[in-house]
């Protein structure tokens, strides 16, 4: 069992799907519970992966190979190393509390888990899929069943959204296709596994090309396909200016799949890049990370953080305050350091988490009130103390409050940033300013001043929500105090991908 | 007069004569079929009498039994047919069959 | 100094308050339903007096060991550790931390015991002892922390509890909103601050030595020499960006604005957080540092200068307040402005003595004020009161004390603390004359707005309506003890610091290991007793003026007030207007780009995003009509065509076997004829 691991923890859910779809479709609970079920070894195994992940290694671990489609070299090929062991962790455990929080579908259930469960193995699949083609083949399959739970589980403008995000995410996709495609035909021989792409790094072109406007930029192949590819996750991200089918699909998400959207496929994004840009272009990336990449994580985090201010619809702004976070994920990457990196990927767990509880908890008013129009609230600490006193831990992490997780990998992320463009990490730590501004504001303005009449007999948070965000909020308080306990995970991987793209900078 | 070759194809002439002659005239159906037969095993003798003659090998003799084993199954299936055709026309009479036509 | 003293009690000065917190605060609403209120006041006043108690350990330790070892550690774990930067989670105390301890514990164990006294009607009893609990912990951790970044964690730790517990009356706006404006002032600063930390530790890691820890940054401090940023030094600039955060969390020129609006909190809550121990938190922080801002000599100027500024500025402003809580909260940031005059001229001991008294002082102003306030029932306005000192007489006395000490009447704790950091503005290398009359002017001041209060509140008539004067009554014996307790330290604190001229500060002795020996001032002890005359003189001064304005009633205070067409009475009534500014400037500033931004989103991005889409959709209707007109016209052309051709042709199937047959014989029979005429 231990040897495919990373195999059962991506197609038990696909398992469960069948199971689900094999089910009486009048049977509610059986659905749900029986996708509980399915949900449940990933995390176990998720936990074994764990204690079992040899913390000094770099290299690839739990790796599988078996040969898929030998007449283009495709294999079926997959493992996890320090990039990527964080991200299988949150998706397991994020996926697992999300079957809790749809608990409240009650439309279409068999359909929902089904697909549920199959955007499941999709988000696994990316994060532990090492050939190229396995990896396209993921990244589209999680796409289907989004679009479809936006598409039909969503609010009001359900299909503007899900269309807008389906093809937003479309055209990404088909130029990242045609950047694995140049790659595969660059290689000799042909092939789409990621280790031997990146042993050939040094053979992908730097030399300007002669088509305008490259030869006036002075992009050579590798340059081009980095943007294509680039284009791609910044798309996932999402990064500026590729970033407003997020707040749509947000608001109009069912909460679970919010959750899921933020906190597992933004990651995807910026997974990408760390994936595939650095190690495989590594001269592309120095030339265009530095700085630009820079420079457009830290207009994130400000740009969002504004954005996020101006907003009336309380998951409109944790959307953007999405948008805001991730910066620091771009900005950490970005700056080549071992603070800067590792902190970059912090975040991205982080965010995953924080974010998720955010999600959840605006979830749980929207139950509640049916509109999350922050004006339309007032003094619920009053009549939700519990509920409330979630909430701040989790607005203060996203603030990034010492003592909570998201100060230690904005503080790493901002140090790393320091070293090479102070400039940028003192509009990126001013964003930290705006950002308790937004919050304290929305606190404000939802759960203090005078009750609103309206509201004095909303029910306290209930068992199965605090279910979902207990465990979160465990999370975030440990990693705020010890971090290293994810940090250990990292370390080894991330130095040894930076050392890879380093000598290339001038 | 020794048998040769000619005797078994005049035989085989006479055979698929008689037999073209029963499909082309009879209208009744299962005499179309028995002509048919006649017409198949005219041709088996050549099969035989040309492999017996010439190679001396057993190839004609193969063709033969798979024409007899072909003939066999479109005798049950033509029967099924014309049996189809009886309980829905009460006739076998292949000229009050012609729906197709509209 | 290189082997500090390894002991595993500190962390429980720390920790034991945050124990106390987590129990209040996640079971504290169910206790105090099940066990009723005294079990939160133990849960919370235990923790705290034990802390108190270890804290005077580990000083009777530091006590026991030669001056330059004086050092006690207790490191737990690893906290980060990536490259170069390693913290660890470790707590030190040597004797400048000492004295913060004793006092953070100290008073604050006294402001938790007057707390179970003032907040014992209020239905969150529990959620305030959590908060206050919190509170001391992080306050602890500011001051034991033994890097920059873990100092940052109690730093913002703080800063949250202040937040919390300004709002702690959330169903008000006006104090939500109050609470705001502290953190995200505060954020403002702590901005400033951590890029403090990050210049340090780059700085220091250029040269191979990046670290956080204090005892590692003094140890290679003077690797920092020279090196330059934007053609600054980088020593200069750290200590900027570090001084702005001090003037955040110590409420200075000029992110003073969120202190006196803090003041809407519970009054135990401006008595310990922005009184005691959080608002001299940046004071602390320059001491600590003391090492660095001695090396900036321009960055002490500008110490020194904001200093001064917000001491006569915030006092100026307190000589018209009538709210009786916002007066001290004035006076509150003018006594830290001096306490940041006497770091900006050099002498941190003598800032940090003066920080200690004042906590005092103030701590029992405050407390007072609180016992005032809770015998009028909430009353907060000077002008309705009055004529109190008989129905309240151990808040009067103590009150009286304290009022005392902050005038810097001789013998008194203030007189002491004050008298030294004008003495060493005066007298010291980054000193001067000019320093010294501007601190003699505030000093009268001072003297004259809380006389003038003393006044308003204890004597003449009782202004207050009938209703609330049947009701007046003393405090009960939890909240007037902690009052006389700190009534004896505002008049006790003063003597470990003797002035020089009166046989020596032990004071000034005992942070000698950490500010290095102190240098004795070259001027003579004759011009010291001059000057010191000189302040006592001015402050009695502005007592005389209060007393005939506000006691005796010879002397209108309209006669003041309505100087140059009352323009400085408006003027420091309302604050210089700076709310106003900082409202309409950054507030509204931020808002209106926050309303760009969104504007951008929605009709520029999204404009090209359904843009494209419709475009593309408008070419694909363009697209379809040329499918159906063109492209489906020929396709149907070409059916059509097959369709009639099919028709006509099926007349050649008549259905007649016979007839088949006899067309199939017909075709062999041609195809014999033609194979055998024209291919034999």
């Amino acid at each position: 069992m231990t040897d495919n691991i990373l195999s059962y923890m991506t197609f038990f859910p696909l398992a469960g799907m069948i199971v689900v779809l094999l089910l009486p479709s009048k049977s509610h609970n059986l659905i749900r519970w029986v996708s509980a079920l399915f949900t449940v070894p990933p995390l176990l195994l998720g936990v074994w992966l764990y204690g079992n992940f040899d913390r000094i290694n770099p290299g690839l671990q739990f790796v599988e190979r078996v040969p898929w489609i030998p007449a283009y070299n495709i294999d079926y090929f997959v493992g996890v190393d320090g990039i990527s062991i964080s991200m299988v962790l949150l998706t397991a455990l994020l996926s697992f509390l999300c079957i809790f929080a749809s608990w409240g579908i009650d439309k279409g259930v068999k359909g929902y888990f089904a697909l549920f469960l199959l955007l499941d193995t999709g988000m696994m699949g990316v994060f532990i899929a090492l050939d190229f083609f396995l990896f396209y083949i993921f990244w589209e399959l999680m796409l289907l069943p989004m679009y479809f739970l936006i598409g039909i589980w969503g609010g009001p403008r359900r299909e503007y959204a899900a269309i807008k995000f389906f093809l937003y995410t479309l055209f990404g996709s088909v130029l990242m296709l045609l950047a694995i495609l140049a790659l595969y035909f660059t290689s000799e021989p042909h092939t789409f596994d990621m280790t031997r792409l990146i042993a050939q790094s040094g053979k992908y072109g730097v030399q300007p090309l002669a088509i305008w406007p490259f030869d006036q930029w002075g992009w050579g192949f590798q340059h081009v396909v980095w943007m294509a590819l680039f284009i791609g996750f910044a798309i996932k991200i999402p990064a500026f200016p590729f970033h407003t089918w997020l707040p749509d699909a947000h608001v109009e998400a069912p909460t679970a799949i919010s959750v899921i959207l933020a906190g597992v496929l933004l990651k995807m994004g910026t997974y990408g890049i760390l994936r595939v840009n650095f190690p495989m272009l590594p001269q592309a990336t120095a030339d265009l990370a530095y700085w630009f990449l820079a420079a457009l994580g830290t207009f994130n985090i400000i740009y969002g953080a504004l954005c996020a201010m101006a907003q009336k619809d309380l998951k409109k702004l944790v959307a953007y305050s999405s948008v805001s976070h991730m910066g620091y994920v771009m900005l950490g990457m970005a700056s080549f350091t071992t603070q800067g990196i590792n902190g970059a990927v912090l975040q991205m767990f982080n965010h995953g988490t924080i974010t998720g509880m955010l999600f959840l908890l605006v979830g749980v008013i929207y139950d509640r009130a049916h509109h999350r129009e922050i004006e339309g609230f007032g003094g619920l600490a009053a009549v939700m103390p519990v509920y409330t006193g979630v909430t701040a831990v989790a607005f203060f992490a996203s603030m990034g409050l010492p003592g909570l997780s998201g100060f230690i990998s904005e503080v790493l992320v901002l140090l790393g940033a320091w070293q090479k463009y102070p400039i940028l990490a003192i509009l990126g730590a001013s964003g930290v300013i705006l950002t308790a501004g937004y919050l304290l504001w929305t606190i404000q303005r939802i759960y203090l001043g005078p009750t609103n009449e309206k509201y004095k007999m909303l029910a306290e948070i209930n068992g199965r929500e605090l279910f979902t965000l207990i465990p979160l909020g465990i999370i975030v308080v440990i990693l705020g105090v010890y971090p290293h306990a994810v940090l250990d995970l990292l370390r080894a991987s991330l130095d040894q991908l930076n050392q890879t793209v380093i000598p290339h900078l001038s | 007069m020794a048998i040769g070759l000619t005797h078994y194809l005049v035989l085989g002439a006479i055979l698929f004569s008689l037999g073209l002659y029963s499909v082309l005239t009879r209208r009744n159906a299962i005499a179309i079929l028995m002509g048919v037969e006649l017409i198949l095993n005219g041709a088996n003798i050549n099969y035989v009498a040309f492999s017996h003659f010439s190679t001396g090998g057993l190839d004609g003799q193969i063709y033969a039994i798979f024409v007899i084993m072909l003939a066999a199954a479109e005798a049950a299936i033509g029967l099924a047919i014309v049996l189809a055709i009886f309980q829905i026309f009460h006739t076998i009479d292949v000229g009050a069959v012609e729906t197709l036509k509209e | 100094m290189d082997h500090p003293v390894q002991t595993d009690f500190l962390r429980w000065i720390v920790l034991l308050p945050l124990i106390g917190a987590a129990v209040n605060g996640v079971l504290g609403a169910v206790l105090q339903k099940r066990m009723g209120k005294w079990a939160i006041s133990l849960l919370a006043c235990a923790p705290v007096l034990i802390s108190f108690l270890l804290s005077l350990q580990a000083f009777l330790n530091l006590l026991a060991l030669r001056p330059e070892n004086r050092f006690l550690i207790d490191r737990l774990y690893p906290w980060l550790s990536l490259g170069s930067l390693k913290v660890d989670v470790a707590f030190w105390v040597d004797p400048l931390s000492a004295v913060m301890i004793l006092v953070v514990t100290g008073i604050g164990g006294l402001i938790h015991i007057y707390s179970t006294g003032y907040m014992h009607e209020d239905k969150s009893y529990w959620r305030y002892f959590a908060f206050l609990n919190l509170f001391t912990f992080a306050m602890l951790v500011l001051v034991t922390g033994d890097s920059l970044l873990l100092m940052f964690v109690g730093w913002e730790g703080v800063g949250l509890c202040s937040y919390a517990l300004i709002g702690f009356w959330y169903h008000d706006h006006v104090n939500t909103r109050a609470g705001n404006k502290a953190f995200i002032v505060n954020r403002v600063g702590d901005f400033g601050f951590v890029l403090g930390i990050f210049l340090i530790f780059w700085s220091l890691d250029k040269q191979g030595h990046g670290t956080m820890t204090f005892r590692e940054i003094q140890q290679f401090a003077s690797l920092l020499e020279g090196q330059q940023v934007w053609g600054i030094g980088v020593v200069t600039l750290a200590t900027l960006f570090l001084f702005v955060g001090a003037t955040g969390k110590s409420a200075q020129i000029p992110l003073h604005v969120w202190l006196p609006d803090a003041m809407q909190g519970p009054t135990p809550v401006s008595a310990l957080i922005h009184a005691a121990t959080m608002v001299t938190a940046g004071v602390y922080m320059v001491a600590r540092l003391h090492f660095l801002y001695s090396a900036a000599p321009e960055t002490l100027l500008v110490v020194a200068g904001v200093g001064i500024a917000t001491a006569l500025f915030s006092a100026t402003v307190a000589l018209t307040q009538t709210d009786i809580k916002r007066v001290l909260a004035y006076s509150t940031v003018s006594q830290l402005g001096y306490m940041f005059l006497g770091a900006g001229v050099g002498a941190y001991g003598a800032a940090i003595f003066h920080l200690m008294t004042h906590a005092f002082f103030k701590a029992c102003l405050f407390l007072g004020s609180g016992s005032v306030i809770h015998a009028m029932s909430g009353e907060q306005d000077m002008r309705k009161m009055g004529g109190l000192r008989q129905k309240l007489p151990y808040t009067f006395w103590t009150f009286a004390i304290a009022v005392l000490a902050i005038a810097g009447t001789p013998l008194t704790a203030g007189f002491f603390s004050k008298d030294e950091i004008l003495w060493q503005a005066f007298s010291s290398a980054h000193g001067s004359p000019l320093f010294w009359v501007l601190g003699v002017a505030g000093a009268g001041m001072t003297a004259f707005y809380m006389f003038r209060q003393f006044f308003l509140v204890f004597f003449g008539q009782c202004r207050a309506d009938h209703h609330t004067q049947e009701h007046l009554h003393e405090s009960p014996s939890s909240m007037t003890l902690p009052l006389v307790l700190l009534a004896i330290g505002s008049i006790a604190a003063g003597w470990i610091g003797l002035p020089a001229v009166f046989g020596g500060s032990r004071f000034a002795e005992w942070l000698e290991p950490v500010f290095g020996a102190h240098h004795e001032a070259h001027a003579s002890a004759t011009l010291e007793e001059i000057l010191m005359a000189a302040s006592v003189g001015v402050a009695a001064l502005g007592f005389y003026l209060a007393y005939l304005m506000y006691y005796k009633g010879k002397l209108a205070p309209e006669r003041f007030s309505s100087l140059a067409g009352g323009l400085f009475y408006r003027l420091f009534h309302n604050k210089y207007y700076i709310d106003e500014i900082y409202q309409v400037v950054f507030v509204g500033g931020t808002l209106l780009l926050a309303r760009i931004g969104a504007w951008i989103d929605r009709y520029i991005i999204d404009f090209i995003v359904d843009g494209s889409a419709k475009t593309t959709a408008f070419i694909s209707w363009f697209n379809g009509l040329f499918d159906n007109h063109v492209v489906d016209w020929l396709v149907n052309k070409i059916a059509d065509t097959t369709f009639e051709a099919g028709d006509r042709f099926r007349k050649v199937q008549t259905g007649n076997i016979n007839g088949y047959l006899y067309v199939i014989l017909g075709a062999v029979l041609i195809a014999m004829i033609i194979k055998l005429r024209y291919w034999s």
